[in-house]
Formats: C-alpha cells, sequence, structure tokens
C-alpha cells in the first residue's frame, strides 16, 4: 500500500514570503531517506537546502530551478509506504472560526422574527424627527426587522417622489450665492407638511410640525420683544469708495485666501471700531445696573433654508477686515453644515444683520436678547444724489438700528450710526484690508 | 514610480533623509555591517561608513537614552528597536525624558528623535515576536505614533517623523515587509502625521483600522461589494494624535462602525476611536460600535493553530463587515 | 608673586595654574551656594516654600568641578542637588528662586518642574528629570555628538552613589567606553540614598566600574576642591585628545536630611553628622585662603552681607513674580502650540 506525499515550501524566516529554488538534489526515480536534502533554495535573507519529511521514493518535480514561488506551494511529491502525510496536523478544534466574533446572521433572519423592530436607532430617530416620518409606516430590513438608517432614508426619497409640496417652487434666481445672509438660489423649503385628517379636504388648512429650532427662534422674538421697549433709527450711507475697493481686491483675495471679501467684512470692521468708541452699545441691561460688556463678540445673523442663526464671532474687534471676511466664510459654512458648536453660539454682545443680501432697503430688526441694540446692513442701490449742489450717481445703503432705550437714547445712537458711516465712508481705494 | 516591497520603502527613506541631512544617523544593534535582522538598513553602511550607521551595544535604553541626548543636542537620530517586543527596558527614556522634554523645560529643550520598532506577528515569532505594544506608548502626551500600510505612507511617514521636532515611534509592521507592496513615487514627498486615509469609498459600513490587518479588509470589501455592500475605509496611518475629524466623517458618511486591530482588544488604540465616536456621534449611530482586535492573552503562541486563532484574516474580518452590514 | 605653604612647596592653586582671583571666585560661590541652600531650608520651615532638596556638604566638589570645564563650550547634565555647580555656570540666585517659587518668570521650567530640576539651553545646562540616571545615556549621546560633529567639548554628568546602580548607569558607561565617547561621570557618593546607607547600597567602590566598562575611573575627597578639581581638568583633557570617558567618584557626605520632608534621625546618629559636619570642605577652603593671605575676616563678613543682600532680592523678586496663567498648562506639548501662556 503507498500513497503520495505532497512536499511544500517551508517558511525559513520570519517575513519571508517567496523563494525560489536553486538546484534540485534529486531526481524523479531516486530514492529519499527522511531528512535527506532534496534541493536548494535561496531568499534574500538564506540560502538553505531543503530536507525531505518523509522517505520514499521522488516521483515528480512541480517547480523546476529558476523558479520563484510563494511559501507553501508544493515543490514536489513522494510516494511513500503506509498513509499518507499531511503537513497540516488536526487542531483540536475542528472548525476555524473567529475568536473574538460570533455566529453568522442567516438564522435569525430566516425565521421571521420581527424581535428588533421597535428598536430604533439613534440615527434613525434623528432622520425620522429631521424629515417627519413615522417609523410605524417604515418597513425594516436590519437584523430581527429592525428598521436602518438605510431604509429610512429610502423611505424619504420614496415619499419625496410621491408627494408635491402646494407651495409653488420658484426658479433659482441667477444671482450667485452669498456667503452671508440667506441664500437667493433656493426658496426657503417649507417643513414637511403633515395632513393629519382625513375629513378635512375642503377645509383649506394644512398643519405644519413645529421644529425645535423653530420653537426657540419663537422663544427669544417673543422675550425680547415683550421685555425690551424697541426703538428704531436709520441713517444713508455713500458707499461708492468701498465698492471700487472691494472690487479691486475680491479676485486676489478669493484666489489667495479661498475665501470671498464680502461687504459685510466691511461693515463688521466699522462697526466694531464705533462700538470702541461708543462702548454703551456692546451692553446689557441688569435691573438695577447697565453691564458693558468689554469682549467685542459680534452675533452674525446667518440664514438657513428654514431658520435664522447667530453664531458669534469672538473679539472681533482684533481682527482685520480679511480675518473677519475668513470667519464670516467659516460660521457661514459651519451653519449651513449643521456644524455649529455650543460655543459658536454664545457670549454674543452686538448682532449685525446683512439683510441687504436678500434684497432689503429697510428693515425694522428685533433685538437679540439679552443685547442692547441690533444693526442692519441693507441693499447697495444706485441713486442719484446732491453732492456739491450737483447731482452725482452714488451707491447708497442704509444702515438700521434697532434699540433698547431703557439703556440707549437717540442721541448716542445716532452719533453712534454717524461714527460707522464715518468709517464706512474712509474705506476707499488706498486703505488696507490687512 | 516604481511598485516596492514595504521594507524597500523604508530603507529608501531612511537613504534619502541621510543623503539630504547630515545630522541624521541611524542606530541599533545589528543596523551596521549585517545591515539588520530583518535587512531593512542594508547598504546605509556602505554608503554613509559607522559613523552614521552604528552598532550599538545590547542595551536598549542606553540606545533609546543616548539617541535623546545626541538630539537634544540637534542631531536627528533614528534608534532602532531590533523587535517592539524588546523595547520595553527603554520604556523609562521614551516616556519619562522623550515625550516630557519639551513641556519639562518650557520650550527650551526638544527632542526630535524617530525610533522604529517592528510590530506583528504572523511570522511563527511566538509570544516575544509578534506582539502590537501600540497601547503601551498610547495616551502618552508629547509622543507621536505612526504605523503605516502601505509602502507610500511607509516612505512618506518615515520622512515626516525624520523631519519632526517631536518624538515620533514609527511602528513598522514585519509581516508587511515583503507581503505589501506598492507604487512608491521616485521624488520626494511627504506623507504629513495626524492625517488619516480613505482607501475605499463606500455607504453602508465603515471600518477603521491600521497597519497590516487593512489588508484582510480591502478584500473582504472587494468580495463584500459582489454582494452589493459597500464599505468606506479609513486608514489611520497616524495612531498618535488621532485623525478626529477623519474618524468623524467616516463614519458620519455610513451610521455603522467596525473598528480592526492585531493588538488586544482591552485598551487599544480601538477603544480610545470607539469612545471619540459614541462622543460625538450618538444621534448618527445606527448599530452599535464594533471591535474585532486580537483577544485578550498574553500574546499569541508558537503553535500554528494557536496563532491563527489569534490573529486576523480575510475570513474573520469579512465575517464581522457582513453582521455589521445586516444588523 | 608665588606664596609657598610652611613645607617649601609650592602652594596647590598654583600648581595647578589657578589664580588667586579664581581662588576667590570658587570660594565665592561655595559661600553663595551655602547660604542659599540654608536660606531654602528657612522658608520652606516658614512655609514659604513647599519643598527643598538640600546641597549641604556637597558644594565645594561641585564647584571645582565646574571651574574645571569649559563653561562656555561643555554640556552639563547635573542633578537635583547642584545648585553649586549650576550657580558656577551661570544660573543667578534669582533664577533659583524663581524655580523654587513655581513662578513663570523660572528658566528652568517655566515653574512646571519640581526645584532642584535645572535646565537652561543657554547655559548649554541639560533639562532634568526625577527618574534617576536617566541623564547619563544622555550625556552619553551628547559626547556622541561632539565625537560625530568633530566639535572640542565634553558632557559633564552627576549622579548619587544610588543612582549609579540603575540600568541607565551601566548601559551609559558602556556605551561610552565601546565608541570612546568624550563624557565626564561624576559620582557624588554623599555616603546615603535617602536613608539607604552606603553598605546597603554597594558591595563595591563605584570607581572600580570604570575597569569592566574600559574607560579611566578614580576615586577623589570630595572635600578637597582642588583635588576634585585637578581630576576633573584631567578628565577633560583626557576627552579632549580622543582617549575617552573618565568615571570619578568623589566622597563627601549629605549633611542634611534627604530633602525637607525626610527626618534623618531616623536612620543615623546625630554624632555622626556632628563628625562629618567636621570634615566639610568649605571651612577648609577658607582656611586655605586665610593660610596663604588670599582672604581675612573683614573679606568674609563683606562677602556674607553682599550675599544676604542678593538673596533677599532674589527671593524678593521671585516671591513677588506672577504665576504662570492657568491656561498655559497646555502649551508645549508639541512644537509650535502654544496658545498664549506666559513664555
Amino acid at each position: 500500500m503507498s500513497a503520495i506525499t505532497e512536499i511544500t515550501l517551508p517558511q525559513l524566516a520570519e517575513s519571508q514570503v517567496t523563494a525560489t529554488i536553486d538546484r534540485w538534489l534529486k531526481q524523479p526515480g531516486d530514492m529519499i531517506e527522511v531528512y535527506e536534502p532534496i534541493c536548494e533554495i535561496n531568499t534574500d535573507k538564506v540560502t538553505a537546502e531543503i530536507p525531505s519529511t518523509v522517505a520514499g521514493k521522488l516521483t515528480k518535480i512541480l517547480v523546476g530551478a529558476g523558479e520563484d514561488v510563494p511559501v507553501g506551494t508544493v515543490i514536489c511529491l513522494i510516494e511513500t509506504e503506509g498513509e499518507a502525510s499531511n503537513d497540516e496536523v488536526a487542531s483540536v478544534s475542528s472548525t476555524q472560526t473567529t475568536g473574538t466574533m460570533n455566529t453568522p446572521v442567516a438564522a435569525i433572519q430566516a425565521q421571521g422574527d420581527d424581535s428588533m423592530r421597535n428598536r430604533y436607532s439613534p440615527a434613525v430617530q434623528q432622520l425620522a424627527a429631521q424629515h417627519g416620518i413615522q417609523l410605524a409606516n417604515v418597513q425594516g430590513t436590519g437584523m430581527g426587522g429592525r428598521i436602518t438608517r438605510k431604509d429610512v432614508l429610502a423611505y424619504v426619497a420614496m415619499e419625496a417622489s410621491m408627494v408635491r409640496t402646494p407651495a409653488p417652487q420658484q426658479e433659482a434666481t441667477s444671482s450667485q450665492v452669498r456667503t452671508g445672509g440667506m441664500h437667493l438660489s433656493e426658496s426657503p423649503r417649507l417643513p414637511k407638511i403633515e395632513i393629519d385628517d382625513p375629513y378635512s379636504h375642503g377645509r383649506g388648512e394644512t398643519y405644519i410640525d413645529i421644529t425645535p429650532i423653530r420653537n426657540t427662534i419663537a422663544r427669544n422674538m417673543r422675550q425680547s420683544v415683550s421685555e425690551i421697549p424697541h426703538a428704531w433709527t436709520m441713517i444713508e450711507v455713500d458707499v461708492t469708495n468701498l465698492v471700487l475697493l472691494r472690487n479691486k481686491y475680491k479676485d486676489e483675495f478669493k484666489k489667495r485666501e479661498g475665501v470671498n471679501l464680502t461687504y459685510l467684512a466691511f461693515l463688521l470692521k466699522a462697526a466694531v471700531n464705533a462700538i470702541r468708541d461708543f462702548p454703551i452699545m456692546n451692553s446689557v441691561w441688569a435691573v438695577d445696573k447697565i453691564i458693558v460688556k468689554r469682549d467685542i463678540n459680534i452675533s452674525l445673523a446667518v440664514g438657513t433654508e428654514d431658520s435664522v442663526m447667530t453664531p458669534v464671532i469672538k473679539n472681533a474687534d482684533l481682527k482685520n477686515v480679511a480675518g473677519l471676511a475668513k470667519e464670516i466664510e467659516e460660521l457661514a459654512r459651519k451653519t449651513r453644515e449643521g456644524k455649529l458648536s455650543l460655543s459658536d453660539m454664545q457670549g454674543g454682545s452686538f448682532t449685525i444683520n446683512n439683510t441687504g443680501s436678500f434684497g432689503s432697503i429697510l428693515s425694522y430688526p428685533i433685538i437679540n436678547y439679552p443685547q442692547a441694540a441690533i444693526l442692519t446692513f441693507e441693499s447697495i442701490v444706485k441713486k442719484p444724489v446732491v453732492i456739491n449742489d450737483m447731482i452725482a450717481v452714488r451707491s447708497m445703503a442704509n444702515l438700521c438700528l434697532s434699540l433698547d432705550h431703557r439703556i440707549l437714547d437717540g442721541v448716542i445712537c445716532g452719533r453712534f450710526l454717524q461714527r460707522v458711516k464715518d468709517n464706512l465712508e474712509s474705506f476707499n481705494l488706498e486703505s488696507s484690508i490687512y | 514610480m516604481a511598485k516596492i516591497d514595504y521594507i524597500e520603502a523604508i530603507r529608501l527613506a531612511m537613504k534619502e533623509e541621510m543623503e539630504r541631512d547630515e545630522n541624521v544617523f541611524v542606530l541599533g544593534e545589528d543596523v551596521g555591517l549585517k545591515g539588520g535582522v530583518f535587512t531593512t538598513t542594508k547598504g546605509l553602511h556602505e554608503q554613509f561608513g559607522e559613523q552614521r550607521v552604528i552598532d550599538t551595544p545590547l542595551s536598549e535604553s542606553a540606545i533609546a537614552g543616548v539617541a535623546i541626548g545626541a538630539a537634544m543636542y540637534g542631531m536627528k537620530p533614528i534608534a532602532e528597536m531590533q523587535y517592539s517586543d524588546f523595547m520595553f527596558p527603554a520604556t523609562n527614556q521614551i516616556i519619562s525624558e522623550a515625550a516630557k522634554i519639551r513641556y519639562r523645560s518650557n520650550n527650551d529643550w526638544s527632542c526630535p528623535i524617530v525610533i522604529r520598532a517592528p510590530i506583528g506577528g504572523g511570522v511563527f515569532g511566538g509570544l516575544y515576536h509578534s506582539q502590537c505594544p501600540e497601547s503601551v506608548f498610547f495616551g502618552t502626551p508629547g509622543l507621536k505614533i505612526v504605523a503605516p500600510y502601505t509602502p507610500y505612507d511607509a516612505k512618506g511617514l518615515l520622512k515626516a517623523a525624520i523631519r519632526d521636532e517631536d518624538p515620533v515611534l514609527y511602528f513598522e509592521n514585519k509581516k508587511s515587509y515583503r507581503l505589501v507592496s506598492g507604487e512608491v513615487p521616485d521624488d520626494d514627498y511627504i506623507v504629513p502625521i495626524g492625517k488619516a486615509n480613505v482607501l475605499r469609498e463606500g455607504d453602508d459600513i465603515t471600518v477603521i483600522s491600521y497597519s497590516l490587518p487593512l489588508r484582510f479588509i480591502e478584500q473582504a470589501a472587494a468580495e463584500l461589494a459582489e454582494e452589493g455592500i459597500s464599505t468606506h475605509i479609513l486608514d489611520l496611518r497616524t495612531i498618535q494624535p488621532l485623525d478626529k475629524e477623519a474618524i468623524l466623517e467616516s463614519v458620519r458618511r455610513t451610521g455603522k462602525v467596525l473598528i480592526v486591530h492585531e493588538d488586544n482588544k482591552t485598551g487599544g488604540v480601538g477603544a480610545e476611536v470607539a469612545a471619540i465616536i459614541a462622543e460625538e456621534l450618538l444621534f448618527e449611530l445606527d448599530a452599535p460600535i464594533m471591535r474585532l482586535c486580537g483577544p485578550d492573552v498574553p500574546a499569541m503562541p508558537i503553535n500554528p493553530p494557536g496563532e491563527k486563532f489569534f490573529l486576523l484574516n480575510a475570513d474573520k474580518v469579512r465575517e464581522a463587515m457582513k453582521q455589521l452590514a445586516q444588523f | 608673586m608665588t606664596v609657598l605653604s610652611s613645607t617649601g612647596q609650592q602652594a596647590k592653586h598654583h600648581q595647578l595654574g589657578i589664580s588667586e582671583e579664581t581662588v576667590i571666585a570658587m570660594y565665592t560661590k561655595m559661600l553663595t551656594a551655602r547660604m542659599f541652600d540654608e536660606r531654602m531650608m528657612l522658608m520652606q520651615r516658614a512655609g514659604k516654600i513647599n519643598f527643598h532638596v538640600s546641597g549641604i556638604g556637597q558644594e565645594v566638589a561641585q564647584i571645582a568641578a565646574a571651574f574645571a570645564l569649559d563653561r562656555n563650550n561643555d554640556y552639563f547634565l547635573p542633578y537635583y542637588r547642584d545648585y553649586g555647580f549650576v550657580l558656577s555656570v551661570g544660573m543667578t540666585l534669582k533664577d533659583l528662586f524663581l524655580s523654587a517659587f513655581a513662578k513663570a518668570e523660572d528658566p528652568n521650567s517655566g515653574g512646571r518642574q519640581m526645584p532642584g530640576h535645572f535646565g537652561s539651553k543657554k547655559l548649554r545646562i541639560v533639562t532634568g528629570s526625577s527618574p534617576v540616571t536617566t541623564q547619563v545615556p544622555h550625556a552619553v549621546g551628547f559626547a556622541l555628538a561632539a565625537k560625530m560633529n568633530k566639535k572640542e567639548f565634553v558632557s559633564f554628568v552627576t549622579f548619587g552613589e544610588g543612582s549609579s546602580n540603575q540600568g541607565d548607569f551601566h548601559e551609559g558607561c558602556n556605551f561610552a567606553g565601546v565608541h570612546k565617547l568624550p563624557v565626564i561621570l561624576m559620582c557624588e557618593n554623599n555616603q546615603y540614598a535617602i536613608s539607604v546607607p552606603i553598605h546597603k547600597q554597594l558591595a563595591g567602590k563605584v570607581s572600580d566600574r570604570a575597569l569592566g566598562y574600559g574607560i579611566h575611573g578614580e576615586r577623589v575627597d570630595g572635600n578637597d576642591a582642588f583635588e576634585v578639581y585637578r581630576v576633573v581638568k584631567e578628565a577633560r583633557e583626557r576627552a579632549i585628545a580622543g582617549d575617552g570617558a573618565t568615571l570619578i567618584e568623589a566622597m563627601m557626605y549629605r549633611i542634611s536630611p534627604h530633602s525637607t520632608s525626610d527626618n534623618d534621625l531616623a536612620y543615623r546618629s546625630k554624632e555622626e553628622v556632628d563628625y562629618n559636619k567636621t570634615l566639610d570642605g568649605l571651612p577648609k577652603f577658607k582656611q586655605y585662603m586665610v593660610d596663604h593671605g588670599i582672604w581675612n575676616e573683614e573679606l568674609e563678613d563683606q562677602l556674607r552681607s553682599e550675599i544676604k543682600k542678593q538673596l533677599d532680592e532674589a527671593s524678593s523678586y521671585a516671591d513677588k513674580a506672577p504665576f504662570p496663567t492657568p491656561e498655559s498648562v497646555m502649551d508645549h506639548v508639541y512644537a509650535n502650540d502654544s496658545k498664549g501662556g506666559v513664555e
């Protein structure tokens, strides 16, 4: 009785993965004793003779001299007396399954198990809330019938293709997307509309769920209006030179810094310098005292599709125009991506809103409680004005200011606005933005 | 551009940096005349002489300590620990000294040292030639720790480490030396320390790992793609500091994450990655965070079935990835 | 003028080429170190500082060694009792008090490390830590750099006899021996490692170990300034000539307890301490100067009151100096990461 034993290429050194057969010391037909060398191999670390692990007759050479093969390749066959011996010794545990992972999943699902149907992961809950979905309606394809994130997203996509909102969609305007303020290229999307009452057709009503952010805005607005006695004033600013200055630098700035150089950056600089001269503008009413804040942290109104947020530029007086432009872009980006942190939102002492970016020429803003005032920068419009008793065409913009009349009066606000105006009008082609 | 082995990439990095800056030198056991027990420093002794490729006595603490002294003077030593299993006598010098020199001197002194050590098993090395000790040094502020997978990263990260002003532990995988090869540019480039790399984009599950296990992960991802499972693979490359942004972004994409490493599970780098994900992305997780790691035993045995039981392989990895995808 | 002793031999300082000005300078440093140390003990007991590790009884050897080195080029790795040494290579009393009070302006570590953990790149004092003996391989590393860059400087490192038993001592010595490096290792054998006396610490002489590492070894009386000076100077010349390292064992006695937290009478007798006080090198050096007509009591009083004034000024300055800002704790983990802590 005979059997064929395979001789495989052994691993002679750690990290060795291949070797070359240098030459065969035995030929087919030769009788081999156990541990007798049968060939020489070469790696870049060692050269060695390979001994046979069995006694018998060499029947076939499978890898020729000069060939480079991976460790473990069968290099020749030896016919032995008795049972074939394999290199692999049977291990105690028969299955080679993993040490640290558990059994396959297929068994559970096959039974039509629904045990995970009502286990909603945080991602699933967040997506459902965001899109206003009733999870009972969603098909679950995960383990145990679990509704997965993918399932929710698929449901949303399916719904979007079926339900049409009654409000007409506006065409995207051709103006470019601004970085400060709301986006003009899209009309704001209404939150998901739920038609709750099946008997209401003909009544002409629809209900919109209140999102948490809408709730917060509502609460803040109500508190501001009911507590703070608002007064309002405005001033006109000649920004012709500012327009020229910005046009001069905007392309180079975008190329160099990767960020848009907006009018808002210049306004911020002008306003912040004015606040430095009139620090009472940067204060808070505290019943028996007025707290004048030393750090000038500007809350910047940034609109998203369905809300407005006011992230804060800290210590805005320590930044130059270029620095402010970058910070504006950064905060707007974070707002759009929903990445604002708590510290981004805290500490504001004065709010500025670039209402002009969505076309307004006059606004009556509501103060960002508990600050003392809020300043808006309206749309820049070319107008005929009188200068030195002659008519000229100039770029004009309005600045509107709502103020807490407990802390501030007309005179101080008028002076403040005048200072902002002077600062803005002093920007010209010689000005530096760094 | 040429396709070279992982070990060649490491050798080239040292060669080129030593050509570029005469302050760079190598020291360690057998690195000179022999060219290293794995041949990693082969050729350097001939090119640069025994002054700059120093065969040291058998004393890891001195290898690290002398290198630290020379680094404080202003040189750029690359200290080799023959096996990471044997680097523990140098631990005091690494953790008490190198990591703290800049901090304790209030930025007066610094220690721009690189310590290279081979990690990982699969070479029938048994308990003391196969360990992955990254987690021992991980979490020590003041140290940087890298563990490249591809030859491109091996070369780029070693160059970056040599040029870095802070101490860097460079953990190279010994099984990868000749098993992993890849395209590496001929010209000078570095891979920045602290930046992870996306190896594959996907939308169903995210797998985060470092070093050789990525080879199995890439293999498994290709196989699972045929079953309709799309895998996003993130190669950490740098273990300390972790690229937090990249980790969060990769998990946000799918909501499901599997963290893989050969080092044992408890207290491994994966635990920290999992904690970061849990802290920041609670509401974006669609499944519990999963970890697939070496078992919690002192080290792998030399007998083949035991080593196989310990080590990761394409089957184990694929199984875990599939389970996660189906959750 | 050559001053002859009563036996007609040339005076020691002249034999060694030390001028009278230098002798006085050495003594000034010794007395400054001694009075500084005593003041620190008082301040700790008065609650003004938390902690002090005293070097009383060891100043003479440190200062003699410092003067034998090239204080403009060599690199120094002292250990935590070496106030005398660092004062001799450029550190000021103000620096030391700022360190003791852990103030932001402290040049050693910006108020981060305990006192006695010296460091100054400008003065070539390498930053030290608490785990003992780690500085020995570092010193060898500096010596290696000197050799590789063909620069003429040596590294000088000190440590106690307890520390000489750490692995790092042996690894460092061996490395230095194999590669013939220009490093001077001085063991300040003050007979105690906290409470462990020498017969429980060593079975042989530290200086004898040099033989095993192929380097020059020598034992010297640490209370004899000129002997220490001679031995260190020779060691430096040996190193610069390319003849390798030297291990010096300077025998002295730690007159103070290990630190202000140590009650030394728990492990040694008052008689022993008092006896060793009579061997103190500081009054002996003063006596040498008086014998050779270089010093007198009037000069002594003047110097003492000058030093006291300096101590008062320096300690008052440091007391009033600001602490580092709390936020600065986050600075300097890595290069270029300062967020505005006090530099």
